[in-house]
């Protein structure tokens, strides 16, 4: 079963430990500058929303790159970059419409979510399960049951 | 290691920054933040010292564990001398920024002397610069946040900055981060003024990498995150209702401080609760509250998001206050609220807003704002001295407008701006002020919770609830419950919850964590983090040490024994309502046995014995 990464931005607090998860698996460092995923704050509003990548099945990305260094990963659905191969051309950050392929001058690489090879851990970080790592193919599920829940009692307060 | 190991020192009248190892040694002594920056001050600065004098320093200071993923692992404190009380000032703030710091590598800024022109200190990562602050002085410091960003084009940095409360020398000005979370209290934002520095902008790619055992470290604070989110206080209360779940609780107990602290229970508490704020207004339909959020770090999220109805007579023609900005937090209600016999919950926001927005302590405010009305109500202040405005106990529109003053000195503001113990002395009735050394009482009435007493009279800082809350002891029973009633064993609860207390601000993480942690899970995360054995027993003797240092300080800056006491009102006159109805402070039964327990002498001074002991400084 694929599982990708769910986002609720309503239950999103905003502590950015997600970033730090995020950051310290991929380059070891309690760093949210080099998080792969970002809360965005939307200060009028009074609202907060991690953003990262969704892995697009015909991803711009993997198809923008001249090297074939984004491949898709069999286990995952994610879609990696090998890193022996980026050659840090930037052309990906150009491609991908969401922006969240971005280029990491120490390395002279771009980095995106890879879902941590199928346990991300921003997902496990989250303290209110405003991101999730869910089926695939039903990441609706739990909005539907809220929805129907609701139209139950509805229905049951007209009968 | 989990310090970074890097303090920026900054002389502003030499216009230099330049960078110098932390003294690690005394990293061992006093942990960080509140502890070694109080060290570092202490060795630097004459406790003589004129606190807006240029000799007096400014110290920005994180603890090992801000910036990292340790829950609540983002706090920072402003160390220095504070203009409203003369004593040694901690103010310790949330948001953002404390962890930025940590990310661009630095551990504390050290600000000395002062600048010719008003400047701005930049740091991205080891480049730390000041900069002409010529667009943004006299500026408030939500518009000095707007102006910062876009000349400097990063949405990612975070800035820190004085209103116009401190330029016009209001003495409880505050240092805001992030739009809304301060280091509020004892005037810290006035000492930066002073020093013509009015921001500082920070951005850090660095992170945080040097954990002792990063697997070890992980795993605990997995744990403890745990612990927290499985804790009814930490778990459910704080997030959903925020510090203001206590309104209610507080007013019930017969200790929440009402009209200038004459009352001990408030009408009006219920409108301007937690409760309340979660209600639909039947303005417009839409309640107060739009939701919880966090500081860095943290897994807790008790800050208030808040919206004050577009209709209101406070923001009617103001569509810049239309939009969500940092809402009411407990003491911030009650000083606003029940201190001044306000129950209008919008009223309160926006003032609240403005203190924000122009950087002053919303608790002396308000504080402030009830002595001087009971003032007026006595005839000591009149509308000549207001201008024509009618400072009654309760009106909402007096107390708007008192914050719309104060934020910009003008008129009476500028009396407002002094605090209340030299607003009360200037027209005549100092006994009016609610004050201990000098800062206002927040919002527990000791004749209610007795320990608070002693906390408040013994409190390094002046009147206080975070230097020893034990609120969580007698009213809500943890760790264990005392009866808030007695005075019997209150001398060796306050003493430790200080020295806990002390410990914890040290480290960098958040005192909201207390109500479901105790050292001991502190110090697994502390231990996991940082270079040599860190065990609750050490913490505690740290804590012990550093509230020693502090009262050392304030020794030598000229306090004694008779500056630890409380207004007559709390000492003499008897809580009228309530469980505690009919009841006085009883300071005099808890004080002597407090020094006993600290190791002091029968007078309040620390022993040869007991500095010896704890190592402190000659």
């Amino acid at each position: 079963m694929e599982k990708s990464l769910h986002i609720d931005p309503g239950k999103c607090t905003g502590c950015l430990q997600c970033e730090m998860a995020c950051s310290f698996e991929n380059e070891g460092v309690f760093n949210p500058a080099k998080s792969r995923i970002k809360v965005f704050t939307f200060h009028q509003e009074g609202s907060f929303v991690p953003y990262t990548c969704t892995q697009c099945v015909e991803a711009w990305c993997m198809q923008a790159c001249p090297v074939d260094a984004i491949v898709v990963n069999l286990a995952t659905g994610a879609k990696d970059v090998l890193e022996d191969r980026c050659v840090g051309c930037k052309v990906c950050t150009i491609a991908c419409p969401f922006g969240t392929v971005n280029y990491n001058q120490d390395t002279g690489k771009v980095i995106k979510c890879d879902l941590c090879g199928g346990d991300p851990a921003c997902a496990t970080a989250c303290p209110t399960e405003a991101i999730t790592f869910i089926d695939a193919d039903s990441t609706g599920y739990d909005r539907m049951r809220a929805w129907a829940e609701k139209t139950g009692t509805v229905t049951q307060a007209t009968a | 290691m989990s310090w970074s190991g890097n303090v920026l020192r900054v002389n502003l009248t030499k216009g230099t920054c330049t960078s110098e190892p932390l003294n690690m040694e005394w990293a061992r002594e006093y942990i960080g933040q509140r502890g070694l920056a109080t060290r570092y001050f202490v060795e630097e600065v004459d406790p003589k010292v004129d606190p807006l004098a240029p000799e007096n320093h400014l110290i920005f200071a994180t603890g090992p564990l801000t910036g990292t993923m340790a829950s609540t692992g983002g706090r920072y404190s402003v160390i220095t001398k504070g203009p409203l009380t003369g004593a040694i000032a901690c103010s310790n703030s949330g948001g953002f920024l404390g962890a930025e710091l940590r990310s661009a590598g630095w551990d504390m800024v050290i600000l000395e002397g002062k600048s010719a022109k008003p400047v701005y200190l930049n740091i991205e990562n080891d480049k730390a610069e000041l900069l002409a602050a010529d667009e943004i002085w006299g500026k408030s410091v939500w518009e000095t946040d707007e102006i910062l960003h876009k000349k400097h084009q990063d949405p990612q940095l975070r800035i820190a900055a004085c209103g116009r409360a401190a330029e016009t020398g209001c003495l409880y000005a505050a240092i805001v981060n992030d739009l809304h979370r301060a280091a509020g209290r004892s005037g810290v934002g006035a000492v930066m003024a002073s020093k013509n520095l009015k921001a500082l902008a920070v951005r850090g790619t660095k992170g945080v990498g040097n954990i002792k055992d990063p697997a070890r470290f992980m795993q605990t604070t997995a744990e403890q995150k745990k612990v927290l989110a499985d804790h009814a206080v930490t778990g459910e209360g704080l997030p959903t209702f925020g510090t203001q779940v206590l309104m209610n609780v507080i007013n019930e107990s017969g200790a929440l401080p009402t009209r200038n602290m004459r009352e001990s229970q408030f009408d009006g508490a219920h409108n301007i609760s937690a409760e309340q704020m979660a209600e639909p207004r039947k303005s417009d339909g839409k309640p107060n509250l739009t939701r919880n959020a966090a500081c860095f770090a943290c897994t807790i999220a008790c800050g208030r998001i808040s919206t004050i109805d577009k209709g209101h007579f406070t923001v009617e023609n103001k569509p810049q206050y239309w939009g969500n900005s940092g809402g009411l937090e407990y003491e911030a209600a009650w000083a606003l609220g029940a201190d001044t016999g306000v129950d209008d919950l919008d009223a309160l926001t926006y003032a609240n807003f403005i203190c924000n927005e122009d950087g002053f302590d919303p608790i002396t405010f308000g504080a402030t704002v009830a002595a001087a009305m009971e003032l007026f109500e006595i005839g000591a202040i009149t509308t000549e001295h207001t201008g024509g405005v009618e400072l009654k106990f309760g009106a909402a529109a007096a107390l708007t407008w008192a914050a719309e003053k104060v934020a910009t000195g003008e008129g009476f503001g500028a009396d407002l701006a002094l605090g209340s113990k030299r607003l009360c002395e200037k027209y005549g009735h100092p006994e009016l002020s609610m004050t201990v050394k000098g800062q206002e009482f927040p919002a527990y009435d000791p004749r209610g919770i007795q320990g608070m007493g002693l906390a408040y009279a013994t409190s390094n800082r002046g009147a206080c609830h975070l230097r020893g809350y034990t609120v969580a002891s007698e009213i809500l029973g943890i760790p264990e419950k005392t009866d808030p009633l007695e005075t019997d064993g209150k001398a060796g609860l306050v003493k430790a919850f200080q020295d806990v207390t002390a410990a914890w601000d040290s480290t960098g993480l958040c005192l909201f964590t207390s109500f479901a942690w105790t050292l001991d899970n502190v110090a697994p995360q502390m231990d996991a983090a940082c270079e040599g054995e860190w065990t609750s027993d050490r913490l505690l003797e740290a804590g012990e040490r550093i509230w020693n240092l502090e009262r050392d300080f304030n020794a030598k800056a000229g306090f004694t024994a008779a500056d630890d006491t409380l207004p007559p009102r709390l000492l003499e006159e008897r809580a009228k309502t309530g469980p505690a109805e009919g009841k006085v402070t009883g300071l005099a039964e808890m004080l002597p046995e407090y020094y006993q327990e600290r190791g002091w002498t029968a007078d309040g001074q620390i022993t040869d014995e007991t500095r010896s002991r704890l190592g402190l400084p000659a």
